[in-house]
C-alpha cells in the first residue's frame, strides 16, 4: 500500500512539475517537486524507501527530459538514502531541522548532479549558484509546506469529527 | 506492503532485479527513429498524462476567462473595433507596396520561395526536469513531425523537436543548455552561434571586429539546416567587451517561453531554403 503511495506521489509531482514548468519564466531551475517527493518520502519511511524512491523518481524524470538517463536516478537515490539514514537517526520532526534537510538536500542534489555532467563532460553549468539557491529555497518553502498540511489535515479532521459527536 | 518487505522476499526481489535489467538494457539501445526505448516509451506514455493535465488546466482556465473574466470585454471590445479599422487601412498600403514589390521581383527575375510546410501544435506540457529546458506539444509523428524539425511562433524561433512520439513530442528550447543555433545579426550581417545557457542565450563565435551593439536583432542564418533563415532569435542585452575584442555577448530570446501556448512546426523547409542548402552555399540576400 505505502509503495502504491510513494508511486502514485512520484507520478504526481511529475505530473504537476511539467504542468507548471512551462509558466516559470526563464527559471527552470525554479523547483523540483520530485525532489521534494523523494525527501519526503525518505524521511517518513526510511533509507531503503528513500533510496528506491530516489532512484525510481529520477529515472522517470531523466527519460522524460533530454539528460542522460540515470544521471538525476543517481542523484536522487544518494539523497533518498542520505536523508532517510538521518531521518532514522535524528529527530526531525521540529520545523527548523526540516527545513534544513530541505535546504541541504536541494543543494547536495544539485551539487551532485551538475558534478557528474561535468565530470563526464556531458555538460557546462556556468555559475550555476544563484540556480541552486534559487531552487533549493523553493523546494524547500514547498516541502515545509506540504509536510504542514499532510501533518495538520489529518488533525483537522479528527477535531470536526469530536465537535460534531459532542454536539448531538 | 511496504518496499522493506519487498526486498526480503526473492520471488519480488527477482523481478525488481530482472526489470532493473530490463530498463537499463533498454536505456542503451535505440528505436528505429534512433531514440532509446526507454525514452520513447516513457514520453509516449507519460505524454497521455500530460495532455489529461493540460486539458484540465486548459479547461478551468478557459472556464475561467470565458465566465468570470469579461468583466472589461465591452471597453475591450470597442479599442479592438477602432485597432481593427485602422489596422484595415494599413493592410491596403501593405498590399499595395506587396503589389509593387512583386512587380519589382518579376522585373529583376528573382527567385520565388515557397512558403514554409508546417503543422500548428498546442503546448501542452514543461520539462519534467528543472535542469534542461524542454516543452511537449500535442502533435508527433502521426501529423508528420520528426527529429530535428524546426519549432516556431509568431514572434521568432521556439527551438527543435528532440523526442517525436506517436501523438506527441518533445520541443528542446533554445534557451536550454545543450541548444545551438547558428545566427546573424540583422544589423551588421556578422555571423556567430547562439547558445543556450538555462535562462537565456550567449552569442559565440562571433568575428573579434564584428558590430554589434544592446539592442541588435538576430536572426537565424539558416547555416546548420535545421532552422529556416531570417526568422527572429532575440536581441543582443548586453555588449562585453574586452582586451582582444568582444567578450560574452547576452541574448535575450524573442520569445516568451512562460506564456507559450501554440507553436508551428516547420515540417518541410521551403524549396528556396532546400536549394540552397543542397548548393552548400548557406547565404542568401536579406529577405
Amino acid at each position: 500500500m505505502r509503495t502504491v503511495g510513494v508511486l502514485t506521489a512520484i507520478a504526481l509531482a511529475l505530473a504537476l512539475q511539467t504542468t507548471l514548468a512551462r509558466f516559470w519564466d526563464g527559471g527552470g531551475a525554479a523547483l523540483d517537486l520530485v525532489l521534494v517527493v523523494v525527501v519526503y518520502v525518505a524521511l517518513t519511511s526510511g533509507p531503503v524507501t528513500g533510496m528506491l524512491a530516489g532512484s525510481a523518481a529520477g529515472i522517470v524524470q531523466d527519460a522524460l527530459s533530454i539528460g542522460v538517463i540515470g544521471t538525476g536516478g543517481l542523484a536522487k537515490s544518494v539523497v533518498g538514502l542520505v536523508v532517510g539514514a538521518i531521518g532514522q537517526q535524528f529527530l526531525v520532526t521540529a520545523a527548523l531541522p526540516r527545513l534544513v534537510i530541505f535546504l541541504g538536500s536541494s543543494v547536495a542534489h544539485a551539487v551532485m548532479f551538475i558534478g557528474i555532467y561535468v565530470l563526464l563532460g556531458l555538460g557546462s553549468f556556468p555559475s550555476p549558484w544563484a540556480g541552486i539557491l534559487t531552487q533549493a529555497l523553493g523546494n524547500t518553502a514547498v516541502g515545509m509546506i506540504a509536510f504542514s498540511i499532510v501533518e495538520v489535515f489529518p488533525m483537522v479532521i479528527d477535531r470536526s469529527r469530536l465537535s460534531r459527536r459532542t454536539r448531538y | 506492503m511496504s518496499l522493506l518487505d519487498v526486498c526480503q522476499r526473492p520471488g519480488y526481489l527477482f523481478a525488481a532485479i530482472t526489470v532493473g535489467h530490463i530498463i537499463l538494457i533498454s536505456a542503451q539501445i535505440n528505436s528505429d527513429r534512433g531514440i532509446p526505448v526507454l525514452e520513447t516509451v516513457t514520453f509516449g506514455a507519460f505524454a497521455e498524462v500530460q495532455r489529461g493535465a493540460s486539458a484540465t488546466v486548459g479547461g478551468v482556465r478557459s472556464w475561467w476567462s470565458n465566465y468570470l473574466a469579461l468583466q472589461t470585454v465591452r471597453d475591450e471590445n470597442v479599442g479592438l473595433r477602432q485597432d481593427l479599422s485602422r489596422m484595415q487601412i494599413t493592410l491596403q498600403q501593405e498590399r499595395a507596396m506587396a503589389q509593387q514589390s512583386r512587380t519589382l521581383e518579376e522585373l529583376l527575375d528573382l527567385k520565388s520561395r515557397s512558403p514554409l510546410v508546417t503543422v500548428a501544435a498546442s503546448v501542452i506540457a514543461g520539462s519534467a526536469s528543472p535542469d534542461f529546458r524542454t516543452l511537449t506539444v500535442d502533435k508527433g509523428t502521426t501529423d508528420g513531425l520528426g527529429p530535428d524539425m524546426a519549432v516556431i511562433a509568431p514572434a521568432g524561433v521556439v527551438g527543435r523537436v528532440i523526442t517525436p512520439g506517436a501523438r506527441a513530442a518533445r520541443v528542446q528550447l533554445l534557451i536550454d543548455r545543450n541548444a545551438a543555433v547558428g545566427v546573424t545579426v540583422e544589423r551588421s550581417r556578422a555571423q556567430g552561434v547562439a547558445e543556450g545557457n538555462g535562462a537565456e542565450m550567449r552569442l559565440n563565435y562571433l568575428a573579434g571586429w564584428a558590430d554589434v551593439a544592446t539592442g541588435d536583432v538576430v536572426v537565424t542564418s539558416g547555416i546548420e539546416g535545421i532552422y529556416p533563415k531570417g526568422f527572429v532569435v532575440g536581441h543582443i542585452e548586453s555588449v562585453e567587451r574586452g582586451t582582444g575584442g568582444l567578450g560574452a555577448i547576452t541574448l535575450r530570446p524573442a520569445v516568451d517561453f512562460s506564456s507559450l501556448e501554440a507553436v508551428l512546426v516547420v515540417t518541410a523547409p521551403s524549396r528556396a531554403e532546400d536549394s540552397e542548402l543542397a548548393a552548400g552555399s548557406g547565404t542568401r540576400a536579406p529577405e
